[in-house]
């Protein structure tokens, strides 16, 4: 067993303060009463409810939502025939060149990224908008999905696909019905962070993005540069109630799946 | 119901010239880069055969077995099953099926789905599909398991599912790669005579491939010994054992003891070999070697009687003493160094509980054996 020291506990009680301070502090003052965001005034919900009136605020909302479901799926695809492609085909012209360019985003500065999309958007004759900002964030989260599954995959017993073809099963039915059940919850993992990436992205979605088309991440941005508003606190705490709660049902399920994995392995040892 | 024995004694379609072979595996070969994994292989299985590669780890044998199943495209020669050339057939289109050495079960089915799964390609009616996943969780006695999750099976119970699911479809050919290797030695000697007997219930020509001698001795009908992607002899598992055609074949298959030396004399079938350290042999070979050449005595550790004193009427008697002694409950070991400095093995049953004469250690010993002991390999 571990134990307490004075020092043990110091470093984890300055750890958890230099995360969570800033991020309680937002959900406290979101419910103020008043419009200072420094002044506690007593408690209220009433910026909750002028949200739901804010028509701007819950249009941003909406787009995001819908570039993040789509972008998301659309990325997920991508990024796993990329992943595919890279462990099983070990050796084919311009592999390394393929995969340099799907992990590329991933270490390539934002700016550079949505830069350079703005460039590629505007010599296509692109009109800049939802399209653009969906097309950006397809590109930048697909590796992230690839890098996901290609972990999955590199410890996956490839005779699992065989034995489906052996049986008389076609390449893709092989896919469909015994590769993808198989690493589905890896592709699942791939989609839960290629969304969550896609909802809090400022800059890529600022440089592609057209008149029109406001995410909420570039609506906070904007407002906070008018002053920051209570209600803009109660957007974000709304936001960080989703993703806790996203991550919390993620790591039960996980959890589950794990326990389920022990009992059947005990019951598997306690056979003949 | 007759025995296994009676209908294996007459099962021979090897040795009549007129008997067509099942699958033809015509100067094969397969090259990974530089690497050669199969060297202009060529092999005849029968029908009904119960069929062992034989190799250690690297000859080419589980190559070859992916080349039956059309994992693997043969870089020349042709594989030819029941009449039809298998070039550029894949896998999904092939009327064989494979039992895999991780047994490759689709962990995400229960067990009757896996069994199911490739009844299911071929489109098969449900309530038929129903019926003939039974019979098979029958034949491998997994009845109670149906509705498991392979996670949920126990190694010998995998094994079975995989077996199952292999043999669901009859296929014409059942490829088995290391189908043992992960069972634990009571299991696998039991699930040995379990494959025979399924073997001969579906009347299916099973491959398998295998590095375990012991086991392709026990099952097959006919044993291929490969090395270094060649076939080096096909026999039965006695002609193997008993008549090894290359020192290879004899070092590979149990143990042996090898006299290396010239010929001296050739009387009819009777050769004299005198081998290193000025050791006098007499052994009888059908095809005798020319007088001076190289050749080697081979003589299996069984066939060598050890005793205290010189024995009357054996063709080869050696003066040595008893080096070490193995005791293993049903045998004892010994190895025996020879006057010439040679050390020789020679097992003998313990068939009685506690033999009048124990030998010991540095104790003067005669190991003798017939002319008929052994074989002469030419060099």
């Amino acid at each position: 067993m571990q134990r307490w020291t004075p020092f043990n506990i110091v470093s984890v009680v300055l750890g958890f303060a230099f995360l969570y301070i800033p991020i309680l502090l937002l959900v406290i003052f979101s419910f103020n009463e008043s419009k200072l965001v420094t002044v506690w005034a007593g408690f209220s919900t009433k910026w909750y409810v002028s949200l739901l009136s804010n028509k701007s605020v819950l249009d941003a909302a909406w787009v995001t939502i819908r570039i993040g479901l789509v972008s998301a799926t659309i990325a997920t695809v991508l990024g796993t025939m990329a992943a595919l492609t890279l462990v099983r085909y070990r050796r084919f012209n311009g592999r390394m060149l393929f995969s340099g360019m799907a992990y590329a985003p991933l270490v390539m500065p934002e700016v550079i990224t949505g830069l350079s999309l703005l460039l590629l958007f505007v010599a296509m004759g692109m009109d800049r908008g939802f399209w653009t900002v969906l097309i950006a964030h397809i590109t930048f989260t697909m590796c992230f999905v690839a890098v996901v599954v290609q972990s999955r995959l590199l410890t996956f017993d490839e005779s699992v696909e065989e034995a489906a073809m052996d049986l008389g099963a076609s390449p893709v039915t092989t896919f469909f019905h015994v590769t993808l059940p198989i690493i589905m919850p890896a592709v699942f993992s791939g989609w839960v962070l290629a969304f969550t990436l896609s909802l809090d992205d400022l800059v890529t979605s600022a440089f592609t993005t057209g008149p029109g088309t406001t995410t909420l991440p570039m609506k906070i941005y904007s407002q906070v540069k008018l002053g920051v508003t209570p209600e803009i606190n109660a957007v974000s705490t709304i936001m960080i109630a989703i993703v806790t709660v996203g991550v919390v049902i993620a790591s039960i399920i996980t959890k589950r799946q794990e326990l389920q994995r022990q009992r059947d392995e005990r019951m598997a040892m306690a056979q003949p | 119901m007759k025995s296994l024995g009676s209908i294996r004694r007459s099962f021979a379609p090897w040795s009549d010239p007129n008997s067509i072979p099942y699958i033809s595996i015509r100067n094969v070969t397969k090259k990974f880069g530089d690497f050669v994994a199969v060297d202009n292989l060529s092999l005849d299985i029968y029908n009904r055969e119960f069929f062992a590669l034989l190799g250690a780890s690297g000859c080419g044998k589980s190559t070859l077995l992916r080349m039956l199943a059309g994992f693997e495209q043969p870089t020349s020669g042709e594989i030819v099953l029941d009449g039809q050339n298998m070039a550029g057939t894949p896998p999904y289109r092939r009327p064989v099926n494979m039992m895999f050495q991780s047994y490759a079960l689709f962990p995400h089915m229960t067990v009757e789905k896996n069994i199911a799964f490739g009844l299911k390609q071929d489109g098969m009616p449900a309530n038929e599909i129903a019926e003939r996943v039974k019979q098979m969780l029958k034949l491998v006695k997994l009845e109670k398991f149906a509705a498991r999750k392979p996670n949920q099976l126990s190694g010998g119970q995998r094994q079975r599912v995989a077996l199952a699911r292999a043999v669901a479809k009859r296929p014409k050919v059942l490829l088995l790669d290391e189908p043992l290797g992960a069972l634990d030695k009571k299991l696998r000697e039991e699930t040995q005579f379990e494959l025979m007997d399924l073997q001969q219930e579906l009347g299916l020509t099973f491959v398998i491939v295998t590095h375990d001698q012991e086991e392709a001795m026990t099952m097959a009908d006919r044993i291929a010994v490969m090395n270094a992607g060649k076939v080096i002899q096909v026999a039965t598992p006695p002609e193997i054992y008993e008549a090894p055609n290359s020192r290879f074949v004899a070092d590979f298959i149990g143990d042996v003891n090898i006299f290396d030396g010239k010929v001296t004399a050739v009387t009819g079938e009777f050769v004299d070999i005198e081998a290193e350290g000025g050791v006098k042999l007499r052994m009888v070979s059908s095809e005798p070697p020319a007088v001076g050449q190289n050749a080697a005595a081979v003589i299996r550790p069984e066939k060598i009687r050890v005793t205290g004193e010189k024995p009357a009427g054996r063709a080869n008697a050696l003066e040595g003493e008893i080096w070490d002694i193995g005791y293993l409950g049903d045998m004892t070991v010994f190895r025996v160094k020879l006057d010439g400095g040679k050390i020789v093995k020679a097992s003998s049953l313990n068939a009685v509980r506690a033999a009048e004469d124990p030998l010991t250690y540095d104790q003067k010993v005669w190991v003798s054996f017939d002319e008929n002991a052994g074989v002469v390999l030419k060099d």
